[in-house]
């Protein structure tokens, strides 16, 4: 099986700082990797890396794209990464605000995406939008209120069908369930659990949150002062833990 | 017959980075193997490691040295992702502890396993429908999410989970703790069917009537117990 | 047809030769990449941002002695605004200048296109005030301008989808967004969207936004298509009326409220074209009785 997600040596330098150093992993189709860490980990700044939003000093981000195989997104021309970034990519902000155009109507915030494909049927891209605030649990008589008008747990789940409707293959997540809460977080997780599951997607879930990892990842990647610590299958990570930080990590949730 | 389960010369031990470096080792030596159709108990005093071992069969924790094989799928060693498809398709577990997503219903959490391994959803939620009525869970229960069901309740729950999939080989960790004498009969029918059908089971029971009841044989892992520095 | 003087104080058309040259290598360069943005080195012009400096600078380029120019506001050839800056070029360029449409070789226009046709020999200067129709949407010009290098156009159809949902049909009435050449999204400036079928002409057309210094421009025979949805296509509409004073049913149309009581009577907006047509004897509802 040729993997969906090919890292080498991927590292980033905010001048004589290190954001993130020499990362390498492989995601596999259907794959669901958390990457952990306290803030100023690097997380942010390898997710950002990954998804073409910051530009690395050094390294290839190998994505298996549907026409040409696998191709680094690193040195594909420009129009190619951002076709890349409305179609099979799809990047979930932590806060809603900034993945969603706060003054078009949600349905106008879900269809942008088929519209950037080339939809052109108005009865067609207003169906498929109603058809996917139904499966994040908005009800069809918001389509069309502005995300203003939604509570947060509602925006996220807006921004998640903005993301997910043109069925992407790879989804950025940056603390997906970060600011919302409990009761809410819990909803969004099974909703993105199920949402993973049925669509069979890859995804790389940035979190500080272990609760959150344990529940929707398959995978860990640890991190500290943005080097890789600690990988391996979630529940053993966490569960058995073999780098310090990843112990001292584990050891400082607070148990319910 | 070929043994489902192997593991031979297996140690663990615990390093804690954060409290001096101090090494605790837990295991050595460790060598047992379970063919299909059999159920082999794990006895020992508290403390022993007869968890710590399930848990390394299960992929849950890294065995230090030594070989665990489950099926075709070398545990010790494998891929986060070889580990993930061994449990979908070869392994079962049911632990003591039901770890899921609250306000999923309880119905599709018994029948998730089901999915996982490649069933639709209709056979999954047929099979969770049969395990939770066989295990006396009241039938309102079902659309509603086990997070907030009794201790006795979601250890059914988390039975019929583990038993939803007909796993080739499977690990259970009490599985008759906190039941009554109904339902613990239910589990042990479960436990024999499943060796009917070929599994090779490694099980952890403290009833000892129910361990002599479904268990071919006993390992004591205490024999594998390093020698605590005095 | 007395061939003026201009004012000796000016250079001709008042812009000095080393800018005009600067806006004409922009308007070629524009008329080469059909309704692609070229930014120019706008200049302070003797009038305030939003009364046509960017129109008044592309006229003042393409000016010659020998040239007729029109100027029209709304299709009026009589409002302030179209007076002043006809009197400015009869002052700096002393060109002639004439009030019909066909006559003229330059017409510069604010939010209309004349309604009689126009042919080759002709240039319509558009007064632009917002060149970028993705910049309600999308604010950053950077973004905005990478978007139409990429030919990035959804979200133009964004803008047309939130009119329909809505407002049952797409609402926008004017500035309606083409797409030109099947290339460049455009603004074609706040012309009613009755007026968008006529971007298809003879004529050159040049859009200039003096604050925004922007200059682009469709040359003849090129393709504008407006923007639409398969299920929801582009209907140029105007007011269900004749006009009061000519009659005719087909022209763009302003609406005049005539007092208090709501007395209100509908006029073409191209006032050269409604009196034409009242002076080949055409009557509308409200004309002055004859006095034959």
């Amino acid at each position: 099986m040729t993997p969906l997600l090919q890292v080498r040596d991927l590292t980033k330098r905010y001048g004589a700082r290190l954001g993130c150093g020499d990362v390498s992993f492989d995601l596999y189709p259907g794959e669901v990797m958390g990457i952990v860490g306290e803030s100023g980990s690097g997380k942010s700044t390898l997710l950002n890396c990954l998804a073409g939003h910051l530009a690395p000093d050094e390294g290839q981000v190998i994505f298996d794209t549907r026409g040409d195989g696998p191709v680094d997104t690193l040195t594909m021309s420009e129009p190619a990464r951002r076709m890349l970034g409305r179609t099979d990519w799809a990047f979930v902000h932590q806060n809603a605000r900034d993945g969603l155009r706060m003054g078009v109507s949600a349905g106008a915030n879900v269809g942008e995406r088929l519209m950037a494909v080339g939809a052109r049927h108005y009865g067609d891209i207003r169906a498929q939008a109603v058809d996917w605030l139904g499966r994040v649990e908005i009800a069809e008589d918001r389509v069309d209120d502005r995300p203003r008008a939604f509570s947060g747990g509602m925006q996220q789940r807006l921004q998640i069908a903005r993301n997910l409707v043109t069925g992407p293959r790879l989804v950025f997540m940056d603390e997906p369930t970060g600011g919302l809460d409990v009761s809410v977080q819990a909803r969004l997780l099974d909703l993105l659990r199920g949402l993973v599951r049925e669509m069979g997607l890859s995804a790389i879930i940035v979190t500080h949150d272990l609760a959150v990892v344990r529940l929707l990842a398959d995978r860990l990647m640890v991190m500290k002062s943005g080097a890789v610590v600690e990988t391996g299958l979630t529940d053993q990570v966490l569960d058995d833990p073999q780098h310090g930080y990843t112990q001292l990590l584990v050891s400082s949730v607070l148990q319910v | 017959m070929e043994a489902m389960i192997r593991v031979s010369d297996v140690s663990k031990s615990f390093v804690l980075h954060n409290q001096g470096g101090a090494v605790i080792p837990v295991m050595a030596g460790a060598a047992l193997s379970v063919r299909r159709g059999e159920c082999v108990a794990l006895v020992g005093d508290s403390g022993a490691g007869k968890s710590t071992l399930m848990r390394m069969l299960y992929g849950n924790y890294l065995a230090d040295g030594g070989r665990i094989l489950v099926g075709d799928v070398e545990v010790s060693g494998a891929e986060p992702r070889e580990i993930l498809a061994m449990r979908r398709e070869v392994l079962g577990y049911v632990s003591q502890f039901l770890r899921v997503v609250p306000r999923v219903p309880t119905l599709e959490v018994v029948a998730e396993p089901v999915r996982a391994a490649g069933g639709s959803r209709e056979a999954g939620e047929a099979r969770a429908r049969d395990l939770l009525a066989r295990l006396n869970v009241p039938e309102r229960l079902w659309a509603l999410s086990p997070t907030t069901f009794s201790g006795g309740e979601q250890q059914r729950v988390n039975i019929a989970r583990g038993f939803a999939h007909d796993f080739p080989a499977m690990l259970l960790d009490e599985p008759t703790a906190s039941l009554d004498a109904t339902n613990r009969a239910v589990v042990l029918g479960l436990i024999e069917e499943a060796k009917a059908r070929g599994a090779a089971i490694v099980g952890i029971f403290h009833d000892a009537e129910a361990r002599a009841q479904v268990c071919d044989r006993e390992i004591d892992v205490s024999r594998f117990t390093p020698e605590r520095a005095a | 047809m007395t061939a003026m003087q201009h004012d000796p104080a000016y250079n001709f058309a008042y812009l000095d030769e080393q800018t005009k040259r600067m806006i004409r290598r922009a308007l070629l360069k524009a008329l080469a990449i059909p309704g692609y943005q070229v930014p120019f080195a706008s200049r302070e012009m003797p009038m305030p941002y939003g009364w046509g400096t960017g129109g008044v600078q592309v006229t003042a380029a393409c000016l010659t002695p020998g040239d007729r120019l029109k100027v029209i506001d709304q299709g009026a050839d009589d409002t302030t605004n179209a007076v002043s800056i006809r009197k400015f070029f009869e002052r700096t360029a002393g060109v002639e200048t004439t009030e019909h449409t066909a006559e003229a070789s330059v017409i510069q226009t604010r939010h209309r296109i004349p309604e009689a046709p126009l042919g080759e020999g002709q240039i319509l200067v558009y007064q632009v005030p917002i060149p970028e129709p993705l910049r309600f949407l999308e604010p950053r010009e950077t973004e905005s301008r990478k978007m139409h290098a990429l030919e990035e156009y959804g979200l133009m159809y964004v803008k047309l989808y939130e009119d329909i949902a809505h407002n049952g049909a797409i609402s926008t009435a004017y500035a309606y967004p083409v797409k030109v050449e099947g290339r460049y999204v455009m603004d074609p400036s706040p012309i009613p969207k009755f007026d968008n079928p006529k971007l298809e002409s003879g004529a050159i057309q040049l859009f200039g936004a003096g604050r925004e210094q922007r200059i682009y421009a469709i040359p003849p025979y090129t393709q504008v298509v407006s923007l639409d949805f398969e299920d929801h296509p582009f209907e140029p509409s105007k007011a269900d009326h004749d006009c009061d004073l000519c009659g005719c049913g087909t022209s763009y149309l302003d609406e005049v409220i005539t007092d208090d009581a709501g007395g209100r009577m509908f006029v073409c907006s191209d006032t050269d074209f409604c009196a034409a047509r009242q002076a080949e004897g055409h009557r509308g509802r409200l004309s002055a009785e004859d006095a034959a």
